[in-house]
């Protein structure tokens, strides 16, 4: 009982650990006064200038596009990678997934650092397109690494079996390879989504002065202290993702296949 | 005969993948080493790589080292119980557990850790917190203790995940019979559990020591400008002095040190079979 009780009060703790900064943020967004440090009263001010701000809205809608756009690609390439080094022998797939560890294992300074320095050396104009080709970069692995595991699962039968019935191969897959590693597909889009919503570091390095995402926006703000329609827009895109989380999960529950494995 | 064609096709989708790599993974790299190992004559030298023995990066080299060293073992101290608790509760709703860890992910990490400076403050929550107590206040911001705190607080899910995730796949029956054949409670977590779940921890200490070793953001915003790690370091030989081949030179050191790290580890690290932990 009593080490139930301890244990209980352990996950508490550092849940308030995890949580309390996002409190904190969550807080400030209604916080009247423009300072981060005092309290002067409930507002909903923040809330309606973050609409007008051209410049918060532009770097919100630079981070989806850029998040949507390599989340598609990299789960393209990805997948496909992911089929190709499932079907090889055991030494050139040891050497691909190793490759694919690198962008993952290795500091993000360094892939962002090496990136800038090939744009560069291209003569590549630093702006969307380069950060874009970044980010394509270091998703892909999450997407392989996604996808693998529901490969290995696979039963190479089904297929083998679809195209002795006449199917042609890309009947064959997309009848009975897809739907089976579809899961894996999905959750690696996530996962890249995700990814790159939240970099900064490789973001920063590859971007150029022209554009800038939430995460560099913000970044460029910390000396002289954050607009608090940034607060106000980051609670709204968390409350956002909570409620989806919560009905992926609830659906996933119910289906008994969860999203993230 | 069909299969065998089909194979090559298969095989042929790897193409855009190794296109892909190789232009923006392989030589980028390469362009570090090229760049790290030359001077701005375009001689080859070593040069920049000696910099990292000046008073300045060293010193920077060698906090970063130490910082990060303390925040992973603090990680492993607080995320192994964890991991233990959560994989007791029978919930097993795996992905609502994983999800409440997660979660704080989707907050934009650079505002997390700004919100730690309003807790930290001088005039923050905790010293508020502290003084409605009557007790002394504490002063936290700008110093290492800050520093290790905000690494902690970012790195910890990447701790916690992964010794979950190997904690799950322990075949329960190996468990009762260790206690059947007579082991109590610390045997068996000693001879049976930990050594199982080294895969998880292993991942998790190069998780949580790689980013927190080569971090520049957490120190510009927990640290104050006084304190220097050698991200900031290399981020200002990039960025603000324009300097490459000094940035490429000490980016080369970090990576020896991350690589090296990962020898270590991985020479530990029997079977996990290239398995993701993640």
């Amino acid at each position: 009982m009593v080490k139930r009780l301890f244990s209980r009060f352990y996950v508490g703790l550092i849940l308030l650990f995890l949580y309390a900064p996002i409190f904190i943020l969550i807080i400030l967004s209604f916080n009247k006064s423009k300072s981060r440090s005092k309290w002067g009263g409930f507002t909903l001010d923040w809330y309606h200038s973050l609409f007008q701000d051209s410049d918060i809205m532009s770097a919100l809608y630079t981070t989806l596009i850029l998040a949507l756009l390599s989340a598609v690609i990299a789960t393209i390439i990805g997948t496909a990678a992911a089929l190709a080094i499932n079907s090889m022998k055991k030494t050139p797939r040891t050497i691909l997934l190793g490759i694919t560890n690198i962008p993952m294992l290795n500091a993000d300074i360094v892939t962002g650092i090496s990136l800038m320095l090939i744009f560069v050396a291209l003569n590549y104009t630093l702006g969307f397109t380069s950060v874009l080709l970044a980010h394509i970069t270091f998703n892909i692995p999450y997407v392989i690494l996604s996808v693998m595991p529901k490969l290995r699962q696979l039963n190479s039968h089904t297929f083998e079996a679809a195209q002795d019935l006449g199917a042609t191969p890309a009947y064959a897959f997309y009848k009975v390879i897809l739907p089976d590693i579809f899961p894996g597909v999905l959750s690696g889009f996530f996962l890249a989504f995700t990814m790159s919503l939240d970099d900064f570091v490789i973001t920063y390095f590859t971007k150029g002065p022209q554009i800038n995402t939430l995460s560099t926006k913000i970044y460029s703000e910390v000396r002289k202290g954050i607009k608090p329609e940034i607060y106000a827009l980051s609670t709204l895109m968390f409350v956002t993702v909570l409620i989806l989380l919560i009905f992926v999960n609830r659906r996933n529950t119910e289906k008994n296949a969860p999203l993230i494995k | 005969m069909k299969r065998k064609i089909n194979f090559v096709n298969i095989k042929w989708l790897s193409f855009p993948y190794l296109l892909w790599m190789a232009g923006f993974i392989i030589i980028p790299l390469i362009m570090i080493f090229f760049y790290g190992l030359s001077s701005e004559k375009g001689n080859l030298t070593i040069e920049n790589i000696k910099l990292i023995l000046d008073p300045v990066n060293r010193k920077a080299l060698v906090l970063s080292l130490l910082l990060s060293v303390i925040s992973t073992i603090i990680c492993l101290i607080l995320a192994y119980p964890l991991a233990l608790i959560l994989n007791r509760t029978k919930l097993k709703s795996n992905s609502f557990i994983l999800l409440i860890i997660i979660l704080p992910m989707w907050m934009n990490f650079l505002l997390r850790t700004i919100a730690w400076q309003n807790i930290l403050e001088r005039t923050g929550v905790l010293n508020g917190m502290l003084k409605l107590l009557h007790l002394p206040t504490l002063n936290i911001i700008n110093t290492p203790g800050a520093i290790i705190l905000g690494m902690v607080y970012n790195f910890l899910p990447f701790m916690i995940l992964p010794i979950y995730n190997v904690l799950i796949k322990i075949d329960q029956d190996v468990v009762n019979a260790a206690r059947d054949l007579g082991a109590n409670s610390l045997q068996t977590f000693g001879k049976i559990i930990l050594p199982l779940s080294m895969p998880g921890v292993l991942s998790g200490i190069t998780m949580v020591f790689v980013p927190s070793l080569t971090t520049f953001v957490i120190s510009t915003i927990l640290g104050g400008s006084k304190i220097v790690l050698i991200g900031n370091v290399i981020e200002q030989q990039f960025l603000k002095l324009g300097n490459w081949h000094t940035g490429s030179g000490l980016s080369l050191v970090l990576m020896i040190f991350i690589l090296f790290s990962m020898a270590v580890l991985s020479k530990y690290d029997k079977g996990s079979e290239g398995d993701n932990l993640w």
